[in-house]
């Protein structure tokens, strides 16, 4: 039933001491975690690296500031409010389209101008944000999602979280919201996290609430075997998130668009161990070998190519060798 | 990277910490076991009178440390009067005064007593005889009295006694001229010292309060103290026979007053006293510091009581926080915020466990209700939290009236749970409901409880108490365990739980 610690090491499983004391303490300078903490800046800086991210409408810094709502969104007929150091996906309100004078939201709720004003206000007092410190509200573009996830997710936006470390991407899976989870897709708020394989950007096994699943539990759909379109190009986005930032060891958070593609959604210093959980693999193997081949990837390219190529195959070997 | 600084530090600090504990215990004897229970005492004296409306000064003898009793705590309780306390050749007084004053008024002195075991009566000075000047007839009186005790005694011992027996029959004219009509014990024990004075001999009457265990209301009692050239020697106020006094505490030695009141009278003096059970490891402090004078120099013994008493409680802080830290990296326990429980252990202390936890949970859960409403109302932050802070400021004070007017003492203890960390807990225990779902936010909630009790459980523990008091150098030992925790990265133990699904799934 539970394993014992000679099994879990040898399955490679990460535990959140390791991840710490061994990795994002080692290969994440604090001094860069503002770059991360602050969606502003890590849309800034990828922005400048030519890096896809969901475009900017506009930007609400202090209160007087609010009256410049109206201003930046009567340009857009839909758009989401966040706020820039927001965590969990919490204080995202997503405005789908128009009616009259009013606002319609993802959960279907019709708000007036006053109301997204109110919004953006708690934003930016610090509702939403890490420790409480005032905060920036951003308005930006709305992912309308590919047409692949249309029926293995429930409302809300499904994501691809990405294992970044020393520049190559060592462990991904797919983040579907379900009805439990209120749109949002966050494992530990009921998403379903499915492991994609890295060499053919398949989903393989999925769990939800602790269990290992096929479906969609909403839908019925088969969250198994479905192929992420575009895989190669996502795996070389999140690849060039360690030149971006610097950061050793990061979660990349990336969204498919249905007409631009894969776009970064924000990134993430201490990224959290389920992902493990849902490729039913653990990560130190595949660590291990990024550091230990670490020579001979030196262009996003090979390592993208080892990630795709070798290290999958290369970590089962090092598990059965354990 | 290497973890040999660490190594190396952990191991340097541990042996340090170590090495001075084993130096202490081996070389200079300092106790392992916690004392034993001591004899403390609350004491209690109550200054009534009424003030005639103008400057009032009220003196009150009270007890000093010396000689076999030793005062641990003491304080003073006037309705607004200036205080000061000064040493009189006849024992320390407590000296309030104000300008103007009308009425009732009551003054209370609280002290805690200690005993100290194998001491001699102390105050030695004044060693000087009573010298009175006496009338023509009462000197003749006294002579002959004197004579004729001296006459049938063969050593001073024994001359106290007749004298003390003589001084009781008012049927000798002698006695009868020298101590007056209807007169008390305390007189006869004066002429008595007047006598002894006459002989050059010093002797004085000593006032004080009896200890006992359980006496609501205590008496005042006196006896004669008579100088024998190297110690005092206490004699009974009616048999004159020599005795050892040993569970009295003298307030004042010599003719003063126990209590004299300018502006306003008559005075009536109350006294209790109380066996106290608590504080045996304050007690143990105490006594080390009279008997072995090493224990000052190389402990916290040395400060003053007041400042112990904080360190008694500071120093159990790091033992809750590396407990802490065991718990939570090692077991992997989830808590709000880092040393939150460590505080609510320390709030435990003073309400006892299951008092505590009671209380605990039911302002818990009653702010968390009323933070869910404010959560409705879309309040910004900053003053949202300021009003849960409040609200459960707010509602200890309800609990602590309810639990007065039901005679449950206990619930007044509320009062000492730390109402910042409180609110805090309400604040982020809703926001991880908000956030990660009410199984979540009960799940650490219950885990910082958990810490809180163990914390709680090791904290208050007699023997760890004891051993960070008296060999604060143990806290290296925790540093270096701390200095080793810090690079721990193997599992936690709830981890073998968390990833269990992903193990069957590869077998």
């Amino acid at each position: 039933m539970i394993p014992g610690p000679r099994t879990l090491r040898r399955a490679g499983v990460l535990g959140i001491n390791g991840r710490n004391g061994d990795y994002v303490l080692r290969f994440n300078p604090r001094r860069l975690y503002p770059l991360v903490d602050d969606k502003l800046k890590t849309k800034r800086l990828a922005e400048e690296a030519g890096i896809a991210v969901p475009r900017l409408y506009g930007v609400i810094r202090a209160v007087h500031d609010v009256r410049r709502l109206p201003e930046i969104v009567s340009r857009h007929e839909d758009f989401v409010i966040k706020p820039a150091t927001g965590s969990g996906g919490n204080g995202i309100l997503v405005v789908t389209g128009r009616m009259g004078d009013l606002f319609r939201t993802a959960g279907g709720d019709l708000l007036t101008l006053d109301d997204l004003e109110f919004h953006v206000s708690n934003i930016l007092s610090g509702v939403y944000s890490l420790g409480g410190q005032s905060d920036q509200a951003m308005i930006e573009y709305r992912v309308r999602f590919d047409p692949v996830f249309e029926h293995i997710s429930y409302q809300g936006v499904p994501d691809l979280r990405i294992i970044v470390f020393l520049g190559v991407p060592v462990m991904a899976m797919v983040r579907l919201p379900t009805r439990g989870s209120d749109g949002k897709a966050n494992l530990h708020q009921g998403a379903i996290g499915a492991g994609i394989d890295l060499a053919t950007g398949l989903t393989g096994t999925a769990v939800w609430n602790d269990l290992v699943i096929t479906v969609h539990p909403d839908t019925g759909i088969s969250v198994t075997g479905v192929e992420i379109p575009g895989w190669a190009e996502l795996l070389r986005l999140a690849a060039c998130c360690w030149e971006l930032t610097g950061l050793g060891y990061q979660g990349v958070d990336l969204v498919l668009d249905r007409d631009l593609g894969p776009l970064i959604l924000e990134l993430n210093a201490r990224p959290g161990l389920n992902i493990q959980i849902a490729n039913r693999a653990g990560l130190r193997h595949r660590l291990d070998l990024v550091e230990r081949h670490l020579r001979r990837l030196r262009t996003v390219e090979r390592r993208v190519a080892f990630a795709r190529e070798e290290l999958e195959e290369l970590a089962r070997e090092a598990a059965q060798s354990a | 990277m290497s973890r040999r600084p660490v190594v190396v530090w952990a191991v340097l600090l541990a042996g340090i910490g170590l090495g001075l504990f084993f130096y202490k215990v081996v070389g200079l004897g300092f106790p392992l076991r916690p004392a034993q229970r001591e004899a403390l005492w609350d004491l209690e004296l109550r200054l009534r009178f009424r003030a005639d409306g103008g400057p009032v000064k009220a003196a009150l003898a009270i007890p000093e440390t010396g000689g076999r009793y030793a005062i641990v705590d003491e304080n003073f309780i006037s309705p607004g009067y200036g205080l000061t306390t000064e040493d009189t050749g006849t024992g320390r007084r407590a000296v309030w005064a104000i300008r103007w004053a009308g009425g009732e008024q009551v003054f209370y002195y609280r002290a805690v007593v200690q005993r100290l075991a194998g001491r001699s009566e102390g105050r030695v000075l004044p060693v000087e005889p009573v010298r009175v000047d006496l009338q023509d007839s009462q000197f003749a009186a006294a002579y002959a009295l004197l004579y004729e005790v001296v006459q049938r005694s063969a050593d001073l011992p024994t001359l106290v006694a007749q004298l003390v027996e003589r001084l009781h029959d008012d049927s000798d004219p002698n006695v009868a001229l020298l101590v007056g009509p209807r007169a008390g014990q305390a007189r006869r024990l004066w002429v008595a010292s007047m006598l002894l004075g006459l002989r050059e001999t010093p002797a004085r009457v000593v006032r004080g309060v009896r200890l006992e265990a359980r006496r609501r209301s205590a008496s005042l009692i006196e006896w004669l103290e008579v100088w024998n050239g190297d110690e005092w020697l206490a004699f009974d106020p009616t048999t004159g026979q020599r005795e050892r006094r040993e569970d009295a505490l003298a307030l004042v030695r010599g003719g003063t007053d126990l209590a004299t009141v300018e502006g306003g009278g008559p005075e009536t003096l109350g006294v209790a006293v109380r066996r106290s059970e608590q504080s045996s490891l304050r007690a143990a402090v105490t006594r080390g510091t009279l008997i072995n004078p090493d224990l000052i120099r190389f402990s916290l013994a040395g400060l003053p009581i007041r400042i112990q008493e904080v360190y008694r409680v500071l120093l159990m802080i790091p033992v809750g926080a590396f407990l802490l830290v065991l718990l939570r990296g090692f077991v992997g326990i989830k808590t709000f915020g880092t040393f939150m429980p460590v505080l609510i252990a320390l709030a435990f202390r003073e309400t006892e466990l299951l008092w505590g936890v009671v209380l605990f949970l039911i302002i818990v859960s009653l702010g968390l209700a009323v933070r869910f409403y404010l959560e409705r109302l879309k309040l910004l932050m900053v003053p949202r939290v300021a009003a849960v802070l409040i609200i459960v400021v707010f509602l200890m004070l309800c609990l602590s009236i309810l639990s007065h007017r039901l005679n449950i003492d206990r619930g007044l203890s509320v009062a000492l749970f730390p109402m910042v960390i409180l609110t805090m807990t309400i604040e982020r225990m809703s926001v991880a409901w908000e956030e990660r779902g009410g199984a979540e936010a009960i799940e650490q909630g219950v885990g910082s409880l958990l810490v809180a009790v163990f914390a709680y459980l090791v904290m208050s523990n007699h023997w760890v108490e004891h051993w960070f008091f008296i060999f604060p150098e143990l806290l290296l030992v925790l540093l270096a365990g701390s200095l080793l925790m810090g690079c721990y990265t193997g599992y936690r133990l709830l981890e073998y739980w968390r990833f269990r699904d992903l193990i069957e799934g590869e077998g």
